[in-house]
């Protein structure tokens, strides 16, 4: 299968990759609930790539929802608003997801928001335009995206109006909209396509409208029929239009869905700006489109809570901030075989233990999986089968990376370009030795950056 | 642990669910296991085995039983002197001993067979620390050895007893029939395998049978038997047409002698041959050239052992020269 697409020299697909089970059928047919608002969130005040958030509130201060409530000091951070309103407690330190111990400002609810089908409608539903767009423009564009405090909610969670911004050194000409959600089990974009489809073309138009892109093309992987046959209705006479590509791991990692589309290579420690293009989610599409259409910040996302750990497998829509536990108690509470629970996907998610730890706005899932599933097999030898080597998507050679990583040899790991590897598994899925190839790479990487800095 | 708040499906559930934490990828595969490339491995050298001991019936079991039986005490004698845990389950040894015997003539005595498994295991893997660290193919070791060692049992003559029941053995080898004396075996013999040689070299439909198997299920490349066959055809092809028209040719090199063994399973050891597809390739081109070198400029009839061993020694030098160029780089 080629992608079918007018003016796109891409395949729909990349070199290498595996095929691991979907597992999506968990929760790909729940449609996203709305949760009601919890009793606390907790914000942390670093929540994206780049600098963290300075607080404008003081404890016992009442806030609204949405209201500002950090800002940040540098260009590449975001700002951070009250997700749900109510009464600021003292900040605490908190450990995150990803391991990181950040100041947060926790949050009593305190006052009413809508509930249920209200919020979505207010956050979803309403009048999604997709002509007539002329009035907004391209500079006040990313300054309302700013003040959205928007980051990547495909997990990455960059600052979005960085990337939007109009750029004369690297001209922007094809906005990709990642909608491939490659990861293992979880839904939350493939179900914000099929039920909300409207405002990620109307955000992709205004997002494409600000970097100046003259193509705007949506990426989706060939397994999500449903969201592909929903947003092509929705974009019909836009202009914009729907790539789709083959299902395979990482195929929404974004040099490999830029390869895929456009058939370009973004260089070596470069950005997909280096290839003309931006690219970003379709979760943070339709956030685009609220904050620039309504002037109102990211306060909600959709989370997949799903696994075999979880005995109701569902899709949420659920204020930033809220608790890994609530999110669990509302999804009906753990299997008695649940043993690890991770924020994001299996392939690349953190696994943490507290559940009191605060979603942030970059999780797109909980997957809580069980004995069974998360089952490795016995570490053994390296035997140099060289599987490593044809499944990793970035072309390098992972047991000789990790080899170099064991025996602390960095002059050999960065031989063997240690530093492009971006963690996706791919190779340690595949061992048949079961080694902990990303680990041992990541201490690699983190040893060489050490000797870097001197 | 923080899940007091969470309630459980089922209370009577004496514990909360204990909770683990680990690095990413949380998801692995488990069909495939170092043990389960070693079970293909022998499920590929089933039709071998069968075909050694359908022609050399006796000589074939008992060669097998020795090298078997010498890799596995081998093993368990040299690993215990390491102070290490038994390595006996992995399988390696076990797929060491049935190559090493399949790479051995029926008629060899009993010590030669013992005397190959012992310096195939201890110096040729675990005196490198094990399975995975070996340099050299263990069982291609253990037989350059004795076939140093021994000259004679492993010589052509050492494959022939004129008063063997077993019609095979009363015959010369089809390569040193042609090497010393023109004769030129039938290739429908070479073929089926009913011509003499060492156990498993003789019969090229089950060597075929075999790699096909290793190749399908990808527990061994492509690429390496690829390279190797190729360099044979086109090596041997120029001899075929720049030398005398006497009826040995390019067929009779890939069917004759141990080429599709050797390009089956002993070139294909992973541990011993680079890690890349390129360098598989070249790997493959450079094992098949040598054997085309020493079958026709050496003294001896058949090259694959020596020619195996010299690539086993390029490899490290081949990974260095052939580390790919990263997604993106230049």
């Amino acid at each position: 299968m080629g992608l079918k697409l007018e003016g796109y020299a891409g395949s729909g697909t990349f070199a290498h990759g595996i095929h691991p089970p979907g597992h999506k059928n968990l929760s790909k047919d729940a449609p996203i609930r709305v949760m009601p608002t919890p009793d606390m969130v907790v914000l942390s005040l670093h929540q994206n790539i780049g600098g963290p958030c300075a607080p404008l509130v003081k404890p016992r201060q009442t806030v609204q929802w949405g209201e500002t409530i950090g800002k940040g000091s540098s260009f590449v951070s975001a700002t951070l608003h009250a997700s749900v309103p109510g009464i600021v407690q003292r900040p605490v330190r908190m450990t995150l997801a990803n391991g990181r111990h950040m100041d947060t400002l926790p949050i009593k609810s305190e006052g009413e928001i809508p509930s249920g089908r209200g919020l979505w409608d207010e956050i979803f539903g309403g009048d999604w335009p997709t002509t007539d767009l002329d009035g907004y423009e391209p500079a006040r564009i990313s300054h309302d995206i700013n003040d959205g405090g928007l980051v990547g909610l495909g997990g990455a969670a960059f600052p979005t109006h960085v990337k939007i911004t109009p750029s004369d050194k690297k001209p922007i000409h094809t906005l990709i909209v990642n909608g491939c959600e490659c990861e293992p089990y979880l839904t939350s974009d493939y179900r914000l396509m099929v039920e909300a489809p409207a405002p990620i073309v109307a955000g992709a138009l205004l997002a494409g409208r600000s970097v100046g892109a003259t193509r705007i093309v949506i990426g989706i992987e060939d397994n999500k029929a449903p969201a592909i046959a929903a947003l092509k209705k929705a974009a019909l006479g836009t202009g914009i239009q729907v790539a789709v590509v083959k299902t395979k791991y990482p195929q929404g990692s974004e040099k490999h869905l830029i390869q895929a589309v456009i058939k370009r290579q973004v260089p070596l420690g470069g950005l997909p700006s280096d290839v003309g293009v931006a690219m970003s989610n379709v979760g943070t599409m339709a956030a685009v489109a609220r904050a620039v259409i309504y002037k109102k910040p990211l306060t909600h996302r959709v989370i997949s809570v799903t696994g075999g750990g979880i005995v109701n497998p569902s899709n949420v829509l659920a204020p930033i901030g809220v608790s890994f536990g609530a999110l669990v108690e509302f999804c009906g509470g753990l299997t008695p075989d649940a043993v690890r629970l991770v924020a994001g996907g299996p392939m690349m998610g953190f696994a943490f233990s507290n559940l009191n730890t605060p979603v942030t706005k970059g999780t797109g899932g909980l997957t809580v999986m069980t004995r069974d599933e998360v089952k490795a097999g016995e570490e053994t030898a390296c035997v140099r089968c060289g599987k490593c080597v044809d499944v990793c998507p970035m072309n390098l050679v992972p047991t000789k990376i990790a080899l170099a990583s064991r025996h602390q040899d960095i002059a050999l790991s960065r031989r063997y370009n240690i530093m492009a590897c971006f963690e996706c598994g791919s190779c340690a899925y595949t061992c048949p030795a079961h080694i902990p190839l990303v680990q041992l790479i990541r201490a690699g990487k983190a040893r060489l950056a050490a000797a870097d800095r001197g | 642990m923080q899940e007091n708040n969470v309630k459980t499906i089922d209370e009577t559930e004496p514990t909360a669910p204990v909770i683990h934490v680990s690095p990413s990828p949380h998801l692995v595969q488990t069909e495939s296991s170092t043990r389960r490339m070693m079970v293909d491995v022998m499920i590929a050298l089933a039709p071998v085995v069968a075909m050694s001991l359908f022609v050399f019936r006796g000589y074939a079991l008992f060669q097998l039983a020795v090298c078997l039986g010498g890799c596995l005490l081998a093993e368990l004698l040299f690993v215990s002197m390491r102070g290490r845990a038994s390595t006996l389950k992995d399988g390696s040894a076990i797929v060491t001993g049935v190559i090493l015997a399949m790479s051995l003539p029926g008629t060899a005595p009993w010590y030669v067979g013992a005397i190959a498994a012992f310096v195939a295991i201890g110096i040729g893997k675990i005196i490198f620390g094990g399975v995975g660290m070996n340099l050299f193919n263990p069982a291609m070791v253990g037989r350059a050895f004795v076939m140093i060692s021994f000259a004679g049992a492993l010589a052509a003559s050492g494959f022939e007893d004129v008063r063997s029941s077993v019609d095979a053995i009363s015959q010369a080898t089809p390569m040193n029939a042609y090497k010393m004396n023109g004769v030129v075996a039938p290739l429908n013999d070479l073929f089926w395998g009913t011509t003499n040689g060492s156990l498993g070299e003789t019969s090229a439909l089950a060597c075929l049978l075999g790699g096909l198997y290793l190749i399908i299920r990808r527990t061994a490349s492509w690429e390496i038997p690829a390279g190797l066959l190729v360099a044979v055809l086109v090596l041997g092809g120029v001899a075929d047409l720049a030398g005398p028209a006497d009826g040995w040719t390019v067929l009779h090199q890939i069917l004759g002698g141990s080429v599709l063994f050797g390009a089956f399973f002993i070139a294909t050891d992973p541990v011993t041959s680079p890690l890349t597809p390129k360098g598989k390739l070249i790997f493959g081109l450079g094992t098949g050239m040598l054997i085309m070198l020493l079958r026709l400029f050496s003294g001896y009839p058949e090259g694959v052992m020596f020619a195996v061993l010299l690539m086993n020694a390029l490899t490290p030098l081949i990974n260095r020269w052939t580390i790919p160029t990263p997604f993106g780089g230049k």
